[in-house]
């Protein structure tokens, strides 16, 4: 949304987490996206749990592709380095910057028309290595830069504001990561706040591909009636299966945790995310019931919300990679470079 | 058939050439002829051509030995072993007059396909090793180490050093040794009885190969890359680039792996595509690892837009081009010079990047270190141009040297104490005045932070669709283009010692057959001096070389003289001047298409 900035003031008695920074600290440049644009709440909800969870700004990348979704990282965070780069190819520039640094903190901002279009590849394959990336998709079913043409997200049946009524079917990025295989999938809606932010946090924890779907609506190109990606529909018709908040590490942790109702997700502070279950009968760790949960609701029209898959245990891309723990950036040329000698004792073969 | 006198006398300066079914397990023999003659210190170089096919289609390798050191190819056949049936009336027409031919008399071709000035040598490879082993996969591959036996017994090479490189080849599976011996020993001993050994073509011990090692382009340049630094490859397979990166992998296991804990101090990723190749080579060099990946012709077409990001958001990358044939999926097993402009300005929009030549496979390691220190000095992509015939071809080459003072060059990266210091950072900042700004690595510190977009961005990094500060981005950008051409690897020119006004440009892999060339025109009493280029941008030399040379050709292996063309669009040199003296059968370039085709165009000069 466009605004004048808000100027930066110091007073006694701010808010200041552990790292003595502030939610200011956490802000990034002024929106350029349409007043009332769902992504804004987003990077709201971003700029709030990454101050909650006082992680540095200059251990984060934020990495996007090309659309609207894709600007989100230029509104937050300003101390992290941020990578806007190609047209749905975010995936590979994130797992590049992690192959090389494994420890920075990585976020990628993504849209439908990004992730399920032009970078379903790439999606696919972040989902497939468990790349230790939380992979936000705002999803508003539609193309908002290139005004209005429909994205794979568009449920069989939506119209656009022209009218025109979709009937391909649509891609469901949730379905789509439990079926690849993913280690982490949630949806959420922009409008939800409070479901939002510790979705954000858990994700971030998540040691693999937390992929967060978050119906985000288009206020300029599907918001009207006849969209289901508007905010009237999305309120109407979503329906949370998990809630969540979070447990600071200072607290008795394993004694607010009653199985079967609750799923706890560590942080990497030993704080933890408690996930309680909205629904008596959900179980996230079910890859087969939660795809069959998520088939029943969308048959009905619903849009779930939550966490819907978590496998905590399956092996990141440096685990699977068998990597040094050290990142590879800051590894010492002395222990890269086999040097003269083995040189030489390697052409010996060569003659 | 001829008597032995006709024919004229090889002695270390000969070809022969082999005909096999792919798949048969040929290249183990194939690999123990040649090594045995550079052993033997003789120098040599092997072509493979091959199919694109993985089993049953025809494949030859051709192994060239010359007392000069001459590696190109002749267009001659002293030797031809057709141990494929299909190809066997081929592989007699293309032998040599005077020459022999060696074939499988298990199935006689009697009367078949005679050739009157060629001689015939039959021996029953099959019955042979039918008899003495009983495995059918073995008696396949020993077939082949047989005609190795023979060649040893008509070509006077040496038993003992054939027996050696055996048990080397086998120090891990010794009981392969035995089988491999016999059939050497088969082969050898039918030759000596049946036929009067050695023949006119022959070989004999020479100390032409010391301090020398045989090598592919391929191996090497994943050695440089090892060397350099790199930690992060990404790749998506393609002929005739794969066994670079198979080899930087096993180089990576064997020397960057932890003894105690099997940690890898390396990520070798194989992406989905390579668009996502390429990407995570920008990712990874942008958060400041040493990365590349290698690739071929559709490769780079696919890459062409991450190519073009890196170039205008200035991060380092190193592209490996081994090129293939094209247009299009082309011939995938066979060699061209043919990406030339696709790399030099790959991508929409303004976009030129530097582009290296390497020569041989000592030049594909000594220029992949070069890449690097070159990518992260000019913050840009850096291609390495090599071709399937360096890449995967073996060549004798000078031992690879490396000085252990070595430290990559890694241009201007604020450390973290440095942007402490810092008032502010900038990203695209020409505070030098060199054209190179000044970058940070994410997770430094927190002034370094930038945000990289592929969209116009001013001097400081911002958005921007202002006229004037997009083009001064774009206008620094050809400031840094003009460093690029003073740090380039500088041509290399051989000066003829004559006054002439004939000049030759070449690069890659048509320099061996250049060299031969300028002795043959020598021999015709022509001269001219030849100047090798090394890299894009043209470095003074260069125009230099265009300036004082009335008539300049130019070699190179496509069809539309792409050299020539980027020589006429970034020198000021009279076009006129500039002849191209072409070659793009797929084959690697003969010397005499290159000797003969400037006779003849000074010739016809002359006539004219």
């Amino acid at each position: 949304m466009s605004f004048i900035r808000k100027p930066k003031v110091e007073w006694a008695g701010q808010r200041r987490n552990p790292l003595g920074l502030t939610i200011r600290d956490y802000e990034g440049g002024m929106s350029t996206l349409c007043a009332g644009c769902g992504h804004d709440s987003v990077t709201a909800a971003l700029v709030q749990a990454f101050w909650e969870l006082s992680i540095k700004p200059e251990q984060v990348i934020k990495m996007s592709g090309i659309g609207c979704s894709s600007k989100t990282p230029a509104y937050f965070l300003s101390g992290a380095h941020g990578f806007n780069s190609v047209h749905g190819r975010m995936p590979s520039v994130a797992t590049g910057a992690l192959a090389a640094h494994r420890d920075l903190i990585a976020v990628g901002i993504s849209g439908d028309g990004d992730s399920l279009s032009i970078g379903m590849g790439q999606f696919a394959h972040a989902v497939r290595r468990n790349l230790n990336l939380l992979y936000i998709i705002e999803n508003n079913g539609v193309y908002g830069l290139t005004k209005g043409q429909f994205s794979a997200s568009a449920d069989p049946g939506s119209k656009s504001k022209a009218g025109i009524e979709n009937r391909q079917q649509a891609i469901d990025p949730v379905a789509a990561a439990i079926s690849l295989g993913g280690s982490f999938a949630a949806r959420s809606f922009s409008g939800d706040k409070q479901q939002l932010v510790p979705l954000i946090k858990a994700g971030l924890a998540h040691p693999g591909c937390a992929v967060l779907d978050v119906i985000s609506p288009c206020v300029t190109f599907n918001d009207h009636e006849g969209s289901t990606k508007s905010y009237a529909w999305t309120r109407e018709n979503h329906e949370s299966v998990t809630s969540a908040d979070l447990v600071e590490p200072a607290e008795a942790i394993e004694a607010n945790y009653e199985e079967g109702e609750e799923l706890p997700v560590r942080l990497h502070d030993d704080s933890v995310i408690r996930f309680r279950k909205l629904e008596a009968d959900y179980d996230p760790g079910d890859r087969a019931h939660a795809l069959e949960y998520l088939e029943r609701h969308r048959a009905e029209g619903k849009v779930v919300t939550g966490l819907l898959y978590l496998d905590q245990d399956l092996p990141e891309f440096h685990q699977l990679s068998g990597t040094a723990r050290q990142p590879l950036r800051d590894t010492g040329f002395e222990h890269l470079n086999p040097g003269a000698d083995a040189l030489e004792t390697l052409q010996e073969k060569m003659r | 058939m001829p008597g032995a006198d006709s024919t004229p006398h090889h002695i270390n300066d000969f070809v022969i050439k082999i005909g096999t079914v792919n798949g048969t397990g040929s290249a183990s023999a194939n690999t123990l002829l040649m090594k045995a003659l550079f052993r033997m210190g003789i120098p040599v170089t092997g072509k493979n051509l091959f199919p694109s096919n993985i089993q049953g289609l025809p494949t030859w390798y051709e192994i060239r030995a010359n007392h000069s050191g001459y590696n190109a190819r002749t267009g001659r056949v002293d030797m031809m072993v057709a141990m494929n049936a299909q190809t066997y009336q081929q592989d007699l027409a293309e032998v040599s007059p005077g020459g022999y031919l060696i074939y499988d008399s298990s199935w006689p071709r009697d009367g078949q396909l005679a050739r009157e000035d060629v001689h015939l040598i039959g021996i029953p490879l099959a019955d042979m090793v039918n008899r003495h082993f009983a495995p059918a996969r073995v008696r396949i591959l020993m077939k082949n180490i047989a005609y190795v036996g023979a060649l040893c017994a008509l070509m006077d090479i040496d038993g003992d050093v054939v027996r050696g490189l055996i048990e080397e080849t086998f120090a891990a599976k010794k009981k392969l040794i035995e089988p491999n011996m016999q059939a050497i020993a088969l082969g050898h001993d039918y030759a000596r009885e049946h036929f009067e050994c050695p023949l006119p073509v022959r070989a004999e011990a020479m100390n032409g190969t010391n301090d020398h090692i045989l090598i592919d382009g391929n191996q090497a340049a994943a050695l440089g890359c090892l060397y350099a630094g790199a930690t992060v490859g990404a790749w998506y397979p393609i002929t005739p680039s794969t066994s670079l990166m198979d080899a930087f992998e096993s180089l990576c296991k064997r020397y960057r792996t932890d003894p105690d804990s099997g940690e890898k101090r390396y990520c070798v990723i194989q992406a989905e595509d390579e668009l996502a190749a390429a990407g995570m080579v920008v990712g990874a060099s942008w958060a400041g690892a040493r990365a590349f990946t290698p690739t071929s012709g559709p490769g780079i077409s696919l890459m062409g837009e991450f190519i073009g990001f890196a170039y205008y958001t200035e991060i380092p990358a190193v592209f490996f081009d081994v090129q293939r044939v094209g247009p299009s999926t082309g011939m995938p097993t066979r060699t061209q010079q043919c990406d030339l402009m696709a790399t030099a300005y790959c991508s929409h929009g303004d976009t030129r990047h530097p582009v290296l030549l390497p020569a041989d496979p000592r030049e594909c390691f000594e220029l992949s270190v070069a890449a690097f220190d070159l990518a992260d000095q000019l913050q840009t992509p850096v291609f390495v141009l090599s071709d399937l015939d360096i890449g995967m071809n073996d060549w004798m080459v000078p031992k690879l040297t490396w000085d252990d003072d070595y430290r990559p060059e890694r241009g201007k990266i604020l450390s973290a104490e440095e942007l402490e210091e810092l008032e502010a950072f900038h990203r695209f900042d020409d505070v030098d005045g060199d054209g190179i700004p000044y970058r940070t690595l994410p997770g430094s510190h927190r002034k370094g932070a930038y945000f990289v977009r592929g969209s116009g961005h001013n001097r400081l990094g911002g958005y921007t669709e202002d006229a004037s500060e997009y083009q001064e981005v774009v206008d620094r950008l050809l400031t840094k283009w003009e460093t690029a051409r003073g740090m380039v690897p500088a041509p290399v020119s051989i000066d003829s010692g004559h006054h002439t006004d004939i000049g030759i440009i070449a690069y890659g892999s048509s320099h061996g057959a250049v060299v031969e060339a300028l002795d043959q025109l020598a021999g015709n009493g022509i001269h001219a001096n030849y100047l090798r280029l090394r890299a894009f941008p043209f470095s003074d030399e260069v125009h230099e070389f265009l300036d004082n040379h009335a008539t300049v050709f130019v070699v190179e292996q496509n069809r539309d003289g792409q050299m020539r063309s980027l020589l006429k669009l970034e020198t000021d040199v009279d076009p006129g001047k500039l002849v191209s003296i072409l070659h793009y059968n797929g084959l690697p370039i003969p010397s005499d298409a290159v000797s003969k085709r400037i006779r003849n165009h000074i010739r016809k000069e002359a006539v004219a």
